[in-house]
């Protein structure tokens, strides 16, 4: 029993609240990213879990049990900072072993798991050097080896690959998604401000803006059924264009106007009452295609031709509030600025919003 | 480029400024141990920087007396050695009067009256020629100006560590210097951890009074504490000046400094390596052991230099802590006796004081390794 629960929990930083209620409940065995932008809470709450924080108000179970006292190293969790954090003065090997060797484990075990963790990450070649004298990625493959040695149940990770380049990333990504297989009994919970990192690792993702959660759910799930305008425009990149609208009509077959477009008919659940409103008109910028004027939502001036080679990146001027419409057009498009282009969506792709920003329900 | 450039001038400045700092703190040290070393005769007389030439002094000898005269071909002589009676060197010219020793040069015949010629050499041999008998019973006097080869010894070190009694005061202030340096530094690394890292109603306040006392002169503090001390000891019995008080003495001069530097060290250590030992399960004595002091290593090596070496060139607190018997007298109060009492004899301070800033030296050459920066690579993002 490895669930994590949260139920109501807040901390607030003086006056300050950063976390305002959260509610939450981790199954056995998941993997679970939190996402959000800077500041929004998600490596405190983390923290809140690790117990490096104390949590102001509400509960927090681990395995059933609440453990809002409880110390961290009591948890039975393993955290992998950020920053590696790893003790300099000591060996890889002193490294893995410090927690084991201040719990008083035999020599033996403490030997057996250093060496297992070690050959789980490919560090057995590097046991007895200083963290020095390895590179980012071997250290960050140190913090999760000292992790991995703890035996935990709930593995907790804040960002940590962001200190990582690129190409290094990509492959401890993968690594991690390996550990998480062979550990399927370990709940681990992921804080990452990386998008693709959330999409590839989570089992289900948790959006956390302003210490609130926004929505929770598969990363399909928050891809295609963004709960509200927050999400929607979060998730994806680059973010979903969102622009003014009016709902013409609901029902059965549902038309929405958006600012400077067509009115546009829509596969969405918009109730009849909301008829006249306004509301926000959302469409992902992949989703956006050349079309002939006929069958256009939009149509404007190019402003910017962004060619990334594998896709082009073009920013359209239709009148549409402040922002130009952004379309992700496959392949590299032979394409200037200063014209006239027309862009259209399949209507099945395309998002409505209310005045409070919450999403009316796409059909599938 | 701009900016290229003038980091190379201010490179140069920075070598340059090394340079004098270097000069400065070179020149005097090596000027005081070169005289140390050398013979007393010479240290009197010339600089050190002279010492590897040879010093040339005015001496004076005196002839033997008319009764040893010899007769030989018709005139009378009377012989001998500048040198006989001790002395070494090289006559360089010689006269008969007081008021000029550079009359003749050696190896001249000189006429000194009365028809009696006066030849010296430069190994100090001479010989007085006389048409008639020498009479008196008192030889002439001879003044002469001789060169005296470099010569070094240790003598003054032998003298300075056996009968000085600079060797019981080493000791005496080794025996103030060790403990006075290991109690406060042990003190000071477990208030900085709290003060650093451990949560508790008041820190704020503690460091701040910590932060205070950093200005506190010590030329008032000190004969209250003295008196504070001394009551206090005769509440239980104990001597007023033993090595106990400057001991504690010592220490709460020190605490303040240590505290502070310490803490902002201790502070500046990655946060998520005490998180990360925590959820290892490491209480707070275990990261103050096992990873704050490892890595607070420069900062203690650092405050014990300066601890040590101002506990080792205190006098004041010496002085009042300390009394003045043989077994309780400290190397500066030794020296400051000396001054007094053989201030002349500079053989004897330049030994002295070569022997005092000895052990600075080696302290500080010992420890300096830990001086060096980067002991935390690795840790975090590198």
């Amino acid at each position: 029993m490895t669930s994590v629960e949260l139920s109501q929990v807040k901390k607030s930083f003086g006056t300050v609240d950063v976390i305002k209620g959260v509610d939450l409940a981790i199954k056995d065995g998941e993997f679970v990213v939190f996402v959000g932008p800077s500041g929004c809470g998600k490596s405190t709450l983390l923290r809140l879990i690790a117990g490096l924080e104390d949590i102001t108000a509400g509960t927090l179970k681990i395995g059933g049990e609440v453990v809002n006292e409880v110390p961290p190293s009591k948890r039975g969790i393993a955290m992998v900072f950020q920053s590696y954090a790893l003790y300099p003065h000591m060996s890889v090997y002193n490294n893995m072993a410090f927690g084991m060797k201040l719990a008083k484990a035999s020599k033996d075990e403490i030997d057996k798991r250093v060496k297992a963790a070690a050959d789980i990450l490919q560090l057995t070649p590097y046991l007895h050097r200083l963290p020095r004298a390895l590179s980012g990625g071997q250290r960050q493959r140190v913090a999760i080896g000292r992790a991995i040695c703890r035996n935990p149940e709930v593995f907790l990770f804040d960002e940590p690959l962001s200190n990582l380049d690129a190409a290094l990333r990509v492959a401890t990504r993968i690594e991690i998604a390996k550990l998480h297989e062979s550990m399927p009994d370990t709940t681990m919970i992921y804080v990452t401000h990386d998008q693709v990192e959330a999409m590839t690792l989570a089992d289900r993702i948790v959006v956390l803006n302003a210490g609130r959660i926004e929505q929770v759910g598969s990363p399909m799930d928050l891809y295609l059924h963004p709960d509200n305008l927050f999400v929607a425009r979060f998730m994806g990149s680059p973010a979903m264009n969102t622009v003014p609208c009016t709902i013409d009509s609901g029902g059965g077959t549902p038309v929405v106007t958006p600012l400077g477009g067509k009115p546009v008919g829509v596969e969405i659940d918009i109730p009849d009452s909301a008829r006249g409103q306004k509301g926000t008109f959302g469409v992902r910028p992949e989703d956006l295609t050349l079309t002939d004027a006929g069958n256009a939502i939009f149509t404007g001036t190019i402003q910017i031709v962004e060619k990334l080679g594998e896709v082009t990146l073009i920013y359209v001027d239709c009148g549409t509030a402040n922002e130009p419409v952004l379309a992700k057009l496959d392949g590299i498009a032979n394409l200037k600025k200063g014209e006239t282009v027309h862009l259209g969506a399949p209507t099945r792709a395309l998002h409505v919003f209310d005045a409070e920003g919450k999403a009316y329900r796409r059909r599938d | 480029m701009a900016i290229a450039g003038s980091r190379k001038s201010s490179g140069i400045t920075n070598h340059v400024l090394v340079a004098i700092i270097v000069i400065l703190w070179t020149v005097p040290t090596f000027g005081l141990f070169v005289s140390s070393l050398r013979d007393k005769d010479q240290l009197s007389v010339s600089g050190w920087w002279t010492a590897l030439t040879t010093t040339e002094s005015n001496n004076t000898g005196r002839a033997p007396p008319p009764s040893e005269q010899v007769e030989r071909d018709g005139s009378f002589v009377l012989a001998g050695n500048l040198f006989a009676e001790g002395g070494s060197g090289t006559v360089v010219s010689f006269g008969t009067r007081v008021q000029n020793p550079n009359e003749f040069q050696a190896g001249q015949t000189g006429d000194i009256g009365d028809g009696v010629s006066l030849t010296v050499n430069a190994d100090g041999s001479f010989e007085m020629v006389s048409p008639v008998a020498f009479e008196g019973s008192r030889g002439q006097r001879i003044f002469y100006r001789a060169g005296m080869p470099p010569r070094f010894t240790l003598d003054n070190y032998r003298e300075v560590l056996a009968s000085a009694g600079i060797g019981q005061s080493f000791v005496n202030s080794l025996t103030v210097t060790i403990p006075a340096t290991i109690i406060p530094i042990l003190i000071a690394a477990y208030a900085a951890y709290a003060l650093a890292w451990m949560k508790f109603p008041g820190r704020a306040l503690l460091l701040s009074l910590v932060v205070g006392l950093l200005v506190v002169p010590l030329q008032m503090s000190l004969i209250p504490l003295l008196k504070l001390y001394n009551d206090i000891g005769t509440l239980f019995g104990v001597d007023a000046k033993t090595y106990v008080g400057i001991w504690i003495a010592h220490t709460g001069f020190g605490l303040p400094l240590a505290i502070y530097l310490l803490r902002n060290y201790i502070a500046g250590l990655p946060r998520e390596i005490m998180e990360s030992a925590r959820i290892d399960g490491a209480s707070d004595f275990d990261i103050f052991v096992r990873i704050v002091l490892p890595l607070s290593l420069p900062a203690l090596a650092s405050f014990s230099i300066f601890q040590f070496l101002w506990v080792w060139n205190d006098l004041r607190v010496a002085i009042v802590f300390l009394g003045a018997q043989n077994d309780q007298l400290v190397l500066t109060a030794r020296l400051v006796n000396l001054l007094g009492s053989r201030g002349s004899n500079w053989e004897i301070l330049t030994a002295s004081a070569f022997i005092t800033i000895l052990v600075p030296l080696v302290v500080f050459l010992s420890l300096q390794r830990f001086l060096i920066r980067g002991l935390l690579a690795g840790s975090v993002k590198g």
